[in-house]
């Protein structure tokens, strides 16, 4: 990101969500309107943090991966499986934390074996993912039978739709979920490691680090997020959709990761950043729907934010800025020797 | 035998078995009915197919495809429905569209520096929003020419149809396969995939081959979106979604390398049929579910990568280690 050697306060990511948020303002005045009803906040912006909060759980465990250099695209079909194990097992008369616990570790497992194909099978991690992606809608068909397995389990509708403190429950969790993961990462020399293995893998590895259980880890948590993502989806719609739930939300996720200013080669990352990415996506889309244009317009509006950050973050700006007498950008040469 | 050739002998073989044991299991799948639909049923996957084994070879991915077919169908069916043109001008337009497109993502892939894969998202991304701000509703198409294409087919020995769709997906591999091996364009594919910076100081021009390596893949997703619009006689902006991971499923089941410079655009065409063949089985079989068709494929997918890892590591000649293991 070509900014990013100015102030923390003036990150591109602050300057367009600020100028998304006028926007909707500018369309829908009443867009900061907050009331407090019925023990929890109620208004647009509440909302956007609400349904942004999927994708910026997925978002966590993607920057994580994408700080490897490498990519998870199955965890949309993860969270399919999450939410079709919980539904079912709910309607099966399991209680609901056994139902909970259950999808999280599938959610762990689905991540395990992506890491496992990725360094012990030495896969690309485009391809290895691929191979869940495509099977994974398929095993959560499985699970629910073709059907889509509604329930009234409160513990399930709690995590999709309840509150808590006032804010909705899953904005509490991807907020949590966040912290902790931040927190993880920048207190311990986790990621450094992380760091580390994306940059150079090998590398990585002289240096002392086992870059096998470090990459396996960081994929169980992906994993894990998508989990926790597809459980709040299928709370929310009181159901578990095998076809529907998260389609296409990882490339969502990729883009709020990238947005986000995380090198898609690997070794620079942030994980509130992309957690910022997820509630510009979402703030576009909220602006989207409430100015009345078809929700499908969205797709339109991504690919063209996606290739202004292309062009942001190409060496080509990157000379640009260069030739002005500011500081060399020193991940300009890393990108050019792809 | 060449060793280079062992992957493609490998899925034609285990395609073979697989047919034979589906033939032993039901007698009726031997014929050329079940044939003909196979190619008929998988002439826009196909098409599509036959353009990401170039971007695979190459070392890239294109995941617009699907979008891209979605598009040219609501284009055409726009340009027919309502603009009143003939359906063959509305197909060079559409061709025209797709290639203007891929050379757009070939040269942002190039220019900018970006991993083709979120270049070809933001394609992706592009494609079906235009085509459902063109029209979110299924257009359908009356026309006597599509009715004239539907009806006309060649007859094979046992009474199995040859559609036209089905003889333009064979004629679009032939063609591929001598681009591919026969073309100076072929071996600069190969050439990029290999490694780009070899290939550069050897004199392969990479921004140009770049620009027509994803133009011919947008080019022959546009084609299958004209073969999917005659197949369904409509267009519609979300059709053939997810498109793109069934080709790129057929491309690595068909043998080519992932990370480039190694494959056969004949071997995708056998994993194409491989996967006509798993859906052929389902329907056949009657009591399989059809979310068994994606847990298979995604199966198959997985055995093949392992298959060419075991292959080439054992091919490698670094690796003397794994032939006395």
């Amino acid at each position: 990101m070509k900014l990013r050697n100015l102030s923390f306060a003036l990150r591109p990511q602050y300057a367009a969500l600020v100028a998304v948020l006028l926007i909707n303002w500018l369309l829908f005045p009443g867009f900061f309107n907050i009331t407090w009803q019925d023990g929890r906040l109620f208004g647009s912006v509440i909302d956007v943090l609400n349904r942004g909060a999927p994708v910026a759980i997925l978002a966590v465990g993607m920057t994580a991966v994408i700080a490897t250099k490498g990519v998870d695209l199955s965890v949309g079909a993860v969270m399919a499986i999450a939410g079709a194990v919980a539904a079912t097992m709910v309607t099966a008369g399991f209680p609901a934390l056994l139902a909970v616990a259950a999808a999280l570790a599938i959610g762990l497992a689905c991540g395990l074996w992506n890491g496992v194909l990725v360094t012990l099978l030495d896969m690309q991690p485009i391809i290895a993912t691929l191979v869940l992606m495509v099977a994974g809608r398929g095993l959560a068909q499985l699970v629910t039978e073709g059907s889509i397995v509604t329930f009234a389990d409160p513990v399930l509708i709690f995590i999709g739709t309840g509150s808590f403190l006032g804010l909705p429950t899953p904005v509490v969790i991807a907020l949590a979920l966040a912290v902790l993961a931040t927190l993880a990462v920048r207190r311990t020399a986790l990621g450094l490691m992380i760091e580390a293995v994306g940059v150079n893998r090998s590398a990585a590895r002289f240096a002392g680090i086992s870059s096998r259980v470090l990459l396996i880890v960081v994929y169980a948590f992906a994993g894990f997020c998508a989990a926790v993502a597809g459980l709040i989806v299928a709370g929310d719609i009181r159901g578990a959709d095998a076809n529907n739930a998260g389609l296409w939300l990882e490339l969502d996720a990729i883009l709020a990761v990238v947005i986000g200013g995380t090198s898609l080669l690997g070794g620079r990352f942030s994980i509130p950043m992309s957690v910022l990415g997820a509630m510009i996506i979402q703030a576009m889309n909220t602006g989207i729907l409430i100015s009345g244009f078809s929700p499908e317009f969205n797709l339109v509006v991504k690919s063209a934010v996606i290739i202004l950050i292309l062009v942001l973050q190409s060496p080509m700006a990157a000379r640009m800025v260069a030739r002005k007498p500011a500081a060399p950008e020193p991940a300009a040469a890393r990108r050019t020797a792809r | 035998m060449n060793r280079s050739l062992r992957p493609l002998a490998a899925t034609a073989t285990i395609f073979l078995l697989a047919y034979a044991a589906a033939t032993f299991q039901y007698p009726g799948m031997l014929s050329t009915r079940v044939l003909g639909n196979f190619l008929t049923d998988n002439a826009f996957l196909g098409i599509a197919a036959v353009g990401m084994t170039f971007v695979i070879i190459s070392g890239g991915i294109d995941l617009s495809v699907g979008a891209v077919i979605g598009f040219t169908t609501v284009l055409i069916a726009v340009l027919v429905m309502w603009a009143g043109l003939h359906p063959l001008v509305a197909f060079a337009v559409a061709l025209g569209v797709s290639a203007a497109f891929g050379a757009a993502m070939g040269a942002a892939i190039h220019y900018l520096k970006v991993p083709s894969f979120i270049v070809t998202l933001a394609g992706m991304f592009l494609a079906r929003g235009g085509a459902s701000v063109l029209s979110p509703d299924s257009i359908g198409i009356k026309h006597e020419f599509y009715t004239a294409v539907s009806k006309s087919y060649l007859l094979m020995p046992g009474g199995g149809r040859l559609s036209v769709v089905g003889l333009i997906m064979v004629a679009v591999f032939l063609a591929a396969i001598l681009l591919a091996h026969r073309t100076r364009f072929g071996s600069y594919v190969y050439a990029l995939g290999g490694n780009e910076t070899s290939a550069a100081l050897m004199g392969v021009p990479v921004a140009r081959t770049t620009i027509q390596i994803y133009m011919l893949s947008s080019v022959l997703a546009g084609l299958a979106g004209i073969v999917f619009s005659l197949y369904t006689s409509a267009g519609y902006s979300l059709s053939a979604l997810g498109v793109e991971l069934d080709a790129i499923a057929a491309v690595v089941i068909g043998g080519t390398l992932l990370t480039g410079g190694y494959g056969f655009v004949a071997g995708t065409f056998i994993g194409v049929m491989l996967q006509g063949l798993v859906q052929t089985y389902i329907v056949f079989d009657g009591s399989l579910s059809s979310w068994w068709t994606k847990i298979v494929i995604g199966a198959l997918l997985f055995m093949f990568i392992v298959l060419q890892r075991l292959i080439f590591t054992a091919s490698a000649p670094n690796r003397k280690v794994l032939w006395k293991a």
